[in-house]
């Protein structure tokens, strides 16, 4: 018996390989996302081989250049590389998108089930998140910025805390949708226990939505980051980001417009690729979705 | 459904408690010093310690909190520590602006983003749906001051059509009033509107999927009555919660956005005032806030049952 | 079609700007200032911000010319008697407070009393003085109990100065804040229209009396033409900029230095210097904390400053700063000498490595605090960071908000106990351009601004500079003072800039006063 499975799972393989092909002719718009979110990942990882410069080396003769033959995104108002800076400012707000939306998602989830689906921890759960929620994002961050020193996981920490509640209203929102619904209803007369009913059923239900707000947070984290940046307490100056290398250059927009356009086209493309590549995601694994097409 | 509301309303007084305890030892903990502030860019530390006894500032921190306690309770909010003037008085001066700008920028999206939403599930996967999600894509991919400042250069400075920045009160001048609030709406909206629309779109397509629909087209019912009566009355659960929860982002742009236009409002009042650790107008701000998210969610709780029928409390 | 004209109208009405609006604006002058004006009380707090606000209302008894010498301002005169222990001051005729009670010398009197009590060159002033008496409604005396030369130039110092308030107001206790507002300025505040964080109005003073001289930066006539100033506080420097092009304000106090080329071009702006002294960047170094508690290290921090580095960075356009710059006192005063710079003009990197080793310096972290919201602070900061690092100086750098740098650096404590290495800041006007006023130069030791500057012989030179009124005998103590000071270093100077103000180009008659001044201006 343990053969056949066997024997049937390895043929399955080749068929699976095409599928993936096939669907990757079938879901063209994702499938440049995914492309464009790799070149970028890969541009940020391969920044210390692929820069032309040091990103933290001032030359004060040559500040404020537009792009050129030796600065090919110019060079800000330190004189230091822009190229060089774009693509090492992508590793820390990937870094700090990534670990946001990894982050609320899963202390999210966790809780909006539990939240969803008992009614005791409900009343207090939610209490506490709505407290946390009350307590506008940036302001909380800002605050949490001046507790401590700054660093890009300080910025993670603060940028992840405000987003938990919004992961949580709308997991627990669904839960309720779907609780209700008359097929729980059923499995839990028959005397369903609850890990069962939650991976059979509850956790694909939440699962398109979530996969729509995890991209959502990422790409927002990033730009919350710039936000910060921009009122001054975001990533500290010493570690650039694409949002604290555009909060500098704003400065310069009228007169050094370069100093803002190479790192916000990376910024929204990341964000651009991210949030395709979502929902393609969201139409792949929707189960429902899937079985129509 | 009365008793639970009650009790809702009852569950909010801890929320706040809660609120004003983390606000108060988050700011407190946090290093800056009002006193330094005040004590002006030359001054030597002998001023500062000066002035910081006079505020009260070297107490014990528990002191501190019981007496703002005392203070909350009979309904005061105490006075900024740079202005000697009662926060109360600061918040209602810097209302108006504010909530002009989150009243427009919330019609804004709402107007923009709901259509364009049902319009992209009703055709999921045709242009018009890739053209839209690409918008709000895109909307939301650029910082709300660079979407300020594009709008700055072409409507004020290049075409000269609308004022770069500040506020008018409605009741001095409607006109200019509303002419002043144009570019911060279209720049926070857009934003507020991608968010918008996307939840949208997400939710319409998995009512569009449910059988009731699929019954109801059998039926051969109108598809915009498909469309309005039936899936986005279902949808409108999560996108009502989206709306409410939004709240958070909108205060979060509001505060950027106040600073790119120099509008006086609660967002640059809080900013101000955190940024020089103006104690009691921050932790006054953020409890009003924090009361007006409440009761808004709460609303928002409360009416899901007329969404709905399916919840029951 | 009917209703394509009324939709049409609808939106060219909506478009139009204000007609109404056109009216008050000829004769309103609408400023972007630097700061948020909060402490109304100039004698209380030294922030920039209240010291502008305090020139409006107020008016000194004395007023710097562009030659820095005193002048008559509310004074009519004053005799100095009894071998210069005794001044004698007499108020000028028909001076009047906002509330129309007269000025008496009662006031004057009272108002030196509390404001010696706070500034420093009052405080210094007050050290040497026995007492201030009114004689009568016009006529207050001074009496000293050593000679010290500097009374009326301490009368007439340009920042934080002696403003004159009604007697009850100044009798005030100087560590309490002063909230009512009535002097006897040119510009009366109107307080109805204050709104904090975002705008301050000011109206003209009809009955003010202007002196007859023409107005010369701090003296002379202060004319009000305008009927109204109003003060904008829009942070964001892009938002200003562009109200300026677009019209919306008058008068940008302090446009950012790299934009002024552009400024320039702009037929419709128009860029006048009233900072004839000009601003200068110091680094200051904590002198309780190892390394730089030892001269040697404050040298070898001297050796790595390369000024002209500094400058690009912080100002951008050359023919806003010099290439160096080697006076504490400012370069173009009256006490510029660049006596002992000598060694600094090029960096040494060798050198520094040396001095440091010298002073014991071993690789410990050096902490730097980075302010992330004053641009041109966390820029100069951003250049010494590279600067020690070429070095080989291990550099803890902390990055901080402006507000946690205030009270950061006022913390006495070992830098890794909360308290730090070095920081960055600068000064400007007169009182940088004397040995005794300039308050980052004050090397008394704890008594000093943060960082400590701690050199009594110095501080012995400075009194005895003071001490002396002939300025041919000043210039040699003023020299060596100035190679002392190069030797055991209170603060480096990294530069010095003039900050321009940028205006429409149909605001006239504005003053180069070292701040800004709204007397004598008026739009055509």
């Amino acid at each position: 018996m343990s053969t056949t499975i066997l024997g049937a799972s390895l043929a399955e393989q080749p068929r699976r390989r095409a599928s993936l092909l096939r669907r990757m002719r079938r879901y063209p718009l994702p499938t440049i996302g995914a492309l464009l979110l790799i070149l970028l990942v890969a541009s940020a990882l391969g920044a210390p081989w692929i820069a032309t410069h040091d990103p933290f080396e001032m030359n004060v003769v040559d500040r404020l250049q537009p792009p050129n033959a030796d600065y090919w995104f110019g060079t800000d108002a330190y004189g230091r590389d822009m190229f060089s800076r774009t693509l090492h400012g992508g590793r820390v707000s990937l870094v700090i998108g990534i670990a946001v939306a990894v982050a609320s998602t899963i202390i999210g989830l966790v809780i909006g089930v539990i939240a969803g689906y008992f009614r005791l921890a409900d009343a207090i759960l939610m209490r506490i998140m709505d407290g946390l929620m009350a307590i506008p994002g940036i302001l909380l961050a800002i605050a949490l910025m001046s507790l401590t020193r700054a660093s890009v996981w300080v910025v993670v920490v603060a940028i992840t805390i405000p987003e938990i509640p919004r992961v949580v209203r709308l997991v627990r929102a669904v839960v309720l949708t779907v609780r209700e619904q008359i097929y729980i209803e059923a499995a839990t007369a028959i005397g369903t226990g609850f890990p069962r009913l939650m991976l059979k059923h509850i956790l694909p239900n939440t699962l398109a939505p979530l996969i729509v707000q995890a991209t959502y947070i990422a790409a927002s984290a990033v730009l919350v980051e710039s936000y910060l940046s921009f009122l001054g307490v975001g990533t500290p100056p010493e570690v650039p980001s694409w949002g604290n290398i555009i909060a500098e250059g704003r400065l310069y927009v009228q007169i050094a417009f370069w100093n803002i356009l190479f790192p916000s086209v990376f910024l929204g493309l990341m964000v651009l690729s991210i949030n395709i590549l979502g929902d393609g995601l969201r139409d792949m694994l929707d189960p429902r979705l899937a079985r129509r097409l | 459904m009365w008793s639970y509301a009650i009790r809702r309303i009852l569950a909010t007084i801890p929320v706040l408690c809660v609120v004003a305890i983390i606000v108060f030892l988050l700011l407190r903990l946090s290093p800056g010093d009002p006193a330094a502030i005040i004590a002006g860019d030359n001054a030597t530390v002998d001023d500062i310690a000066m002035i910081r006894a006079q505020l009260g500032l070297d107490r014990p921190l528990l002191q501190q909190f019981v007496f703002w306690l005392g203070q909350l309770l009979s309904g005061d909010f105490g006075n900024s520590i740079y202005l000697a003037r009662p926060v109360i008085g600061l918040i209602m001066e810097r209302v108006e602006p504010t909530l002009a700008l989150s009243v427009t920028t919330m019609a804004f999206a709402m107007l923009l983003a709901i259509p364009m939403g049902v319009l992209a599930a009703w055709r999921a996967g045709s242009w018009v749906d890739q053209t839209i999600m690409a918008l709000s894509v895109l909307a939301f991919s650029v910082p709300v001051f660079l979407i300020g400042y594009g709008l700055v250069i072409g409507f004020s400075l290049t075409l000269d059509l609308l004022p770069v920045q500040g506020f008018v009160s409605l009741s001095d001048d409607p006109l200019q009033f509303l002419r002043h609030l144009v570019l911060p709406t279209i720049a926070l909206g857009l934003v507020y509107s991608a968010l918008l629309a996307r939840i949208t779109r997400a939710t319409m397509l998995e009512t569009l999927n449910e059988d009731f629909i699929r019954t109801a087209r059998a039926k051969g019912l109108a598809e915009p009555r498909v469309l309005l009566l039936h899936a986005l009355k279902n949808a409108s659960v999560p996108i009502v919660t989206t709306i409410g929860t939004g709240l958070a982002l909108l205060i979060g742009g509001v505060v950027v956005t106040e600073s790119v236009f120099a509008i006086p409002g609660i967002g640059r009042l809080t900013i101000e005032a955190v940024l020089q650790r103006d104690y009691p107008v921050i932790q006054g701000v953020i409890l009003v806030i924090a009361a007006v998210y409440v009761f808004v969610n709460l609303a928002i709780d409360l009416a899901y049952p007329l969404l709905d029928p399916r919840i029951r409390f | 079609m009917k209703r394509i004209i009324q939709i049409a109208a609808l939106f060219l009405a909506f478009i139009a700007p204000g007609v109404v609006q056109a009216q008050d604006r000829a004769t309103t002058l609408r400023v972007v200032v630097h700061a948020n004006l909060q402490i109304l009380d100039p004698v209380w707090t030294t922030a920039f911000i209240t010291n502008r606000h305090g020139y409006l209302i107020y008016d000194t008894l004395y007023g710097m010319n562009s030659r820095f010498e005193p002048q008559p301002q509310m004074a009519e005169g004053h005799e100095v008697l009894e071998d210069g222990l005794l001044y004698r001051i007499r108020l000028r005729e028909g001076l009047r407070f906002h509330d129309g009670s007269p000025v008496r010398a009662q006031d004057a009197v009272a108002s030196l009393r509390r404001w010696m009590t706070r500034d420093a060159m009052g405080q210094r002033m007050g050290s040497v003085t026995s007492g201030i008496e009114a004689v009568d409604e016009r006529t207050f005396e001074i009496r000293l109990r050593e000679r010290w030369g500097l009374v009326i130039e301490t009368l007439g110092k340009a920042s934080n100065p002696a403003f004159i308030m009604p007697e009850r107001i100044a009798n005030t206790p100087s560590s309490t804040q002063v909230t009512e507002t009535i002097g006897s300025g040119p510009f009366i505040f109107v307080r109805d229209e204050w709104r904090p964080g975002n705008r301050v109005v000011y109206r003209r003073n009809p009955d003010y009396v202007p002196r007859a001289e023409p107005a010369d930066y701090m003296s002379g006539g202060k004319r009000p033409l305008m009927e109204r100033i109003e003060w904008l506080y829009i942070p964001d420097q892009n938002t200003a900029l562009a109200a300026l092009n677009a019209g919306e304000i008058d008068y940008y106090e302090a446009p950012p230095l790299d934009f002024i080329t552009s400024l320039e071009r702009n037929r419709n702006v128009r860029i006048v210097n009233i900072d004839t002294l000009g601003t200068q960047g110091l680094i200051r170094p904590n002198h309780l904390s190892p390394p730089f508690n030892d001269p040697r290290a404050r040298q070898a921090l001297a050796h790595l400053v390369r000024q002209e580095d500094y400058m690009r960075v912080v100002v951008g356009n050359p023919r806003l700063y010099q290439r160096f710059c080697g006076a504490f006192f400012q370069c173009g005063s009256a006490n510029d000498t660049a006596v002992g710079s000598e060694p600094y003009q090029q960096p040494n990197i060798e050198r520094a490595r040396e001095l440091l080793r010298e002073a014991g310096y071993n690789g410990e972290r050096i902490v730097v605090m980075q302010p992330t919201d004053r641009p041109q602070y966390n820029a100069a900061t951003a250049v010494l960071i590279q600067s020690l690092r070429r070095a080989g100086v291990n550099v803890d750098v902390q990055a901080m908000d402006w507000s946690t740098l205030l009270s950061r650096r006022a913390n006495r404590s070992p830098p890794d106990q909360g308290g730090y290495h070095l920081f960055i800041t600068t000064h400007g006007g007169p009182d940088t351009a004397a040995p005794v006023s300039n308050t980052w130069f004050n090397s008394r030791c704890e008594r000093a601004n943060p960082g400590w500057a701690c050199d009594m012989e110095l501080d012995g030179m400075v009194a005895e500079w003071a001490r002396e009124s002939d300025p041919a005998a000043r210039r040699p103590i003023l020299e060596r003072i100035h190679r002392r000071a190069w030797e055991t270093l209170p603060y480096i100077p990294f530069g010095q800039y003039t900050q321009p103000i940028a205006v429409r180009s149909n605001v006239h008659g504005i003053v180069a006063a070292g701040l800004p001044v709204y007397w004598n201006i008026e739009k055509r």
